[in-house]
């Protein structure tokens, strides 16, 4: 039994089939973490390199786990003080780190695509941890493990996707997988955050209201916002934000149901989200994070049947 | 003594052996857990295989553990099964029921101390045990 794919570059290369197999699998690896020696030995003979050139904490953690729990051997690389600052092209510095033996390539890149270039030259297993504003399979993944876990299943749920949409791969990725898997799923941020015709390119509802969304929705995913990625002014200020499509314990309250809140992290309280949200039983945030290790070591499992030379 | 049925195709057999020790001995506390070893195989990497659920509701520190199958073929799946146990704790001691013993086909030095049938089957020829219909085929 195996994925479709060769690499994990998006979702959008993936089936439905091929979603259920990693959650599955994924669950398998949630009870191994629960055991007192948090680890099997399936990708021992496996060496992978961790592949950062844009910063991240909690994605490479989680990858880094994933892949020593799976007692696999591991490297980092971050782009800062490396052969990166002395010009060495993307595919060089793959080469050369490919030219000792490594099997397995996990990359986040800023450029959009990236890995998907990478694949085209390389003959490693490719695992895509974020690429530019495009996607970020690994955590769409996650988030589907874990409103599955809190709803039984995806199929027919409704799914809302809070804040900057326009700039974020969490959110690409998701409506991908939320619409292969057979829920409903909509955007809802303020318009400069939205891009223009994504109602019809990808078939999700379109709203500005944010009580309006939460009123509609089983669980809501609400989205950073991504000051780093934004040249342009986009809203007034992160408070006038906050006042208007922050989620606030307030909001939540006044709804006829109880929501599940999720966010990718890492969070902005006061911003996106507030406190008293993302801290109370309603969020699944913390399961999130525990799933993305599991996650990860069933993507690391399912693709390493393909090891290269 | 606690039991140990081996996924996929053990626990049902182990289902019914514990179910029957249960009745024989109703006063006793019976543990009973089912292990997967798929992520333990040795042949990892030639096919990757789904995994079936491991529950293991107690500890095996110090206990004298029965490991159940239903067929002992080439032994690589109670190696796997040992180094797995062992990642779980230190037990005292472990021993192995199986239903149908391949004598001749074992691959590393593993043997049964409990055994339903011993058959002296070829690698050419097929054993199946079929759950629902309680038949040992030999073909």
């Amino acid at each position: 039994m195996q994925l479709s794919t060769k690499h994990l570059l998006g979702i959008k290369d993936l089936t439905a089939e091929d979603i259920s197999l990693i959650l599955s699998t994924a669950t398998q690896f949630k009870e191994v973490l629960q055991r007192p020696v948090k680890k099997v030995p399936s990708l021992r003979e496996i060496t992978i390199v961790n592949l950062f050139y844009e910063n991240s904490t909690r994605t490479r953690i989680s990858f880094e786990l994933a892949e020593k729990r799976l007692s696999a051997d591991t490297i980092n690389f971050t782009a800062s003080g490396s052969s990166v600052s002395k010009g060495e092209t993307l595919l060089d510095t793959v080469n050369n780190i490919l030219s000792m033996k490594v099997d397995m390539v996990v990359m986040r890149h800023s450029a959009s695509g990236a890995p998907h270039f990478l694949a085209q030259h390389i003959p490693a297993a490719i695992i895509n941890a974020g690429d530019g504003i495009n996607e970020h399979p690994t955590q769409a993944l996650l988030d589907a493990l874990s409103i599955q876990e809190k709803l039984g299943t995806l199929e027919g749920k409704k799914v809302a996707l809070i804040g900057d949409i326009m700039h974020s791969r969490v959110a690409l990725s998701n409506i991908y997988l939320l619409k292969k898997m057979g829920a409903e799923v909509m955007v809802a941020g303020p318009p400069t955050l939205i891009p223009k015709y994504i109602k019809e390119a990808l078939g999700v509802k379109v709203e500005y209201n944010l009580k309006k969304a939460l009123e509609w929705c089983d669980v809501a995913n609400v989205l950073r916002i991504q000051l780093e990625r934004q040249n342009q002014v986009l809203f007034s200020s992160l408070r006038e934000y906050n006042l208007a499509y922050g989620v606030s314990k307030k909001l939540l309250d006044g709804l006829k149901k109880e929501i599940v809140i999720m966010h990718p992290g890492p969070i902005n309280r006061g911003v996106e989200i507030d406190s008293d949200v993302a801290d109370s039983k309603q969020s699944v945030i913390l399961q999130q994070v525990e799933n993305g290790v599991a996650v990860r070591m069933a993507v690391l499992y399912l693709l390493s049947g393909n090891k290269s030379a | 003594m606690v039991f140990i049925g081996m996924q996929p195709r053990g626990v049902y057999i182990s289902g019914k052996i514990v179910e029957s020790i249960k009745k024989i001995a109703p006063n006793e506390n019976v543990q009973y857990g089912i292990l997967d070893i798929t992520f333990y195989r040795d042949d990892v990497r030639d096919q990757i295989r789904i995994a079936n659920r491991t529950d293991i509701p107690f500890s095996v520190e110090g206990k004298e553990v029965v490991l159940i199958d239903d067929v002992l073929y080439t032994g690589r799946t109670i190696r796997a099964a040992l180094d797995a146990l062992l990642d779980f704790g230190r037990p005292k001691k472990v021993s192995l029921c199986v239903l149908v013993d391949r004598k001749f086909n074992r691959e590393l030095p593993i043997q049964p101390d409990y055994c339903g049938k011993a058959i002296d089957s070829v690698i050419s020829q097929k054993v199946k045990v079929e759950a629902e219909s309680e038949q040992v085929i030999l073909y």
